[in-house]
């Protein structure tokens, strides 16, 4: 095997990133505590470059590295600019944060840009060993930065229960793996999809008790019901930088992955995944949405607002088709976008012993701070559903394909569950308006560059539901570019 | 003559005892972290037990590439004890209740 024939410039952006995060982890030792705002611009710069790289190397056709064992295709170059931008906006909107707590240090940017590196892996990975390489990556690295605050014993429970229960995912992901293996004496992901649905050649029996692994595996990943018991601890005791981390950019690669295992390798089990699906998806929905209500710590709130946004993810995905998965990925970017808005209106409130993550921090917000207060309601109004915000738009699209395939039932129940969440998001508008606020304002934390990426983030949430097309369009190019049908 | 089929059941057997002793133990950490080892243990076993009957040597790089995995995963999540023991004086699993909502 010759150098060329490795094509290893279809990896070029995962390589450079690779090679800028070691570089900024040694430059970081040479970096005293006042200088940190070097690393942090560095990162970004690295951060720009590999997005840069990205777009240079976009191709409708699904281009190989690696003797089959990497794909740059649309749908992972897509993926993986949407998980850049959602990393930058974690390093942008946690700066102030990390420096009040006293995590403004290199492991904060070395970690988070190693995460980064494994969900690109994840979403380019076309064979079972470098999707778990990938995923392995990604994980490794969240639990290092949960445990980032190594004096609070919140933080370290939340890394210890993230860890165990990632383990668990990654340990049943795995033995699923082993059994697809078993079935079709292949580890390539294009390869057990020829086995299993041309040649039939493999092993269906063996291989649907993979299936069951796997989406157990995927399921526990995505944060989906019943599998879902990390995500409120890990929201809660991480900090917030993290919580975001952990909320934005993955459930991308997570898409990614999914869609590789489930759409791909087990294309012609569909008829299988898909009920087991259906079972996941209505409980993230209603347990989701239901134990939100009672939460009174906003981080908590999020994290059951994302587990009943991953089951219309899972929705999407079910579906089966061009049309779904494109749904589901326009979910889960335009989710991605709101997460990271979200938690980045609770860190420009937090300061130094100061967490705003009670509910009734945000009182009389509209009050103390106008601006921020219309910002926050943005992001309310868009993961409610309120019709011309962006999250709209991604849950028509979800639920047109979902009544497409004719399980109209699905649809009906998913939009009740839907209004039963517009309570408890509409809650916080309601405090933010029409309470008084508690105490004297308080100043907000963060720069003027934060502010301003804040708000382009947040107006961005109105401006793509105003004209969801371009996006929408291009997504379901690339879902099509990318899957063989 | 050992066939397929028992090496299968064995590692069946080792993943049902370490999710076991992941739901069930109540009492120590660091079992825990040996629970999700034999986990992984098992799933090599099963990769190098294909790979033998199918003549495919791919499942046995694979199992080179989980041991590797499972070394950094144990690695950090020792580290992760280490630092918890240090706040909470104890690592009880029934003393990982500060989380609640």
């Amino acid at each position: 095997m010759t150098w060329t024939s490795l094509n290893a410039w279809v990896a070029a952006p995962e390589i450079f990133l690779f090679c800028a995060t070691c570089a900024i982890l040694l430059l970081d030792l040479f970096v005293s505590d006042a200088k940190r705002g070097f690393t942090h611009w560095l990162s970004l710069a690295v951060l720009v470059v590999t997005g840069a790289l990205l777009v240079r190397g976009y191709h409708a056709a699904p281009q190989y590295a690696f003797s089959h064992m990497f794909v740059a295709d649309p749908l992972a170059t897509l993926a993986k600019v949407g998980m850049v931008v959602g990393v930058a906006l974690v390093l942008i909107y946690g700066r102030s944060y990390a420096a009040d707590r006293g995590i403004f240090k290199g492991e904060l940017y070395s970690l988070a840009l190693f995460s980064l590196l494994g969900m690109m892996v994840m979403a380019s990975a076309i064979n079972l060993l470098t999707l778990y390489v990938g995923l392995e990556l990604l994980s490794l690295s969240l639990y290092a930065l949960v445990a980032l605050r190594r004096d609070s014993v919140e933080s370290t429970e939340a890394a210890m229960k993230y860890f165990v229960l990632g383990a668990l995912a990654s340990g049943m992901l795995l033995y699923g793996m082993s059994m697809l293996y078993g079935a079709t004496a292949s580890l390539n992901v294009l390869e057990i999809s020829q086995r299993l649905m041309v040649e039939q050649s493999g092993n269906p029996l063996l291989a649907t008790f993979g299936l069951v692994f796997v989406v157990t595996g995927i399921a526990f990943k995505l944060g989906a019901v019943p599998f879902h018991m990390w995500v409120p601890d890990v929201y809660q005791g991480a900090p917030t930088p993290i919580t975001q981390l952990i909320g934005s950019a993955p459930k991308l690669a997570a898409f990614a992955f999914t869609i590789r295992l489930l759409a791909q390798a087990m294309e012609g089990f569909t008829p299988e995944w898909r009920s087991m699906l259906v079972v996941l998806a209505v409980l993230s929905l209603a347990i989701g949405n239901l134990t939100a209500i009672a939460q009174t710590n906003i981080k908590r709130m999020f994290a059951y607002s994302t587990i009943s946004h991953m089951g219309f993810l899972l929705l999407g995905i079910l579906v089966g088709n061009v049309v779904g998965y494109s749904a589901a990925f326009f979910y889960a970017v335009t989710y991605m976008l709101t997460a990271a808005a979200g938690f980045g209106v609770v860190m420009l409130l937090a300061r130094q012993g100061f967490e705003a993550d009670r509910l009734d921090d945000y009182k009389g917000l509209a009050r103390t701070h106008p601006w921020f207060a219309g910002m926050l309601l943005l992001v309310m109004f868009s993961m409610a559903g309120v019709p011309v915000f962006v999250g709209f738009f991604a849950k028509l699209a979800v639920l047109k394909a979902v009544v497409d395939l004719g399980m109209v039932w699905l649809a009906v129940f998913a939009v009740a569950m839907s209004l039963i969440g517009a309570f408890y998001y509409l809650r916080v508008v309601k405090l933010m308006y029409f309470d008084e606020p508690e105490g004297a304002a308080a100043p907000l934390s963060g720069c003027m560059f934060t502010r301003v990426v804040l708000s382009l983030n947040c107006l961005a949430l109105l401006g793509i539901g105003l004209f969801p097309n371009d996006l929408l369009l291009l997504l379901t190019n690339a879902v099509e570019f990318s899957l063989p049908i | 003559m050992l066939t397929l089929n028992h090496y299968l059941v064995l590692a069946a057997i080792l993943f049902a005892i370490s999710v076991f002793g992941i739901f069930m133990n109540r009492k120590n950490l660091i079992v825990l972290l040996m629970a999700i080892e034999l986990m992984l243990l098992a799933v090599n076993m099963n990769f190098i037990a294909f790979s033998q009957f199918l003549g495919d040597s791919a499942g046995q790089i694979f199992v080179f590439f989980i041991l590797t995995v499972a070394a950094a995963e144990s690695a950090i999540g020792l580290a992760i004890l280490v630092v918890l023991f240090r706040n909470l004086r104890s690592i009880n699993v029934k003393d990982l209740d500060h989380l609640k909502g």
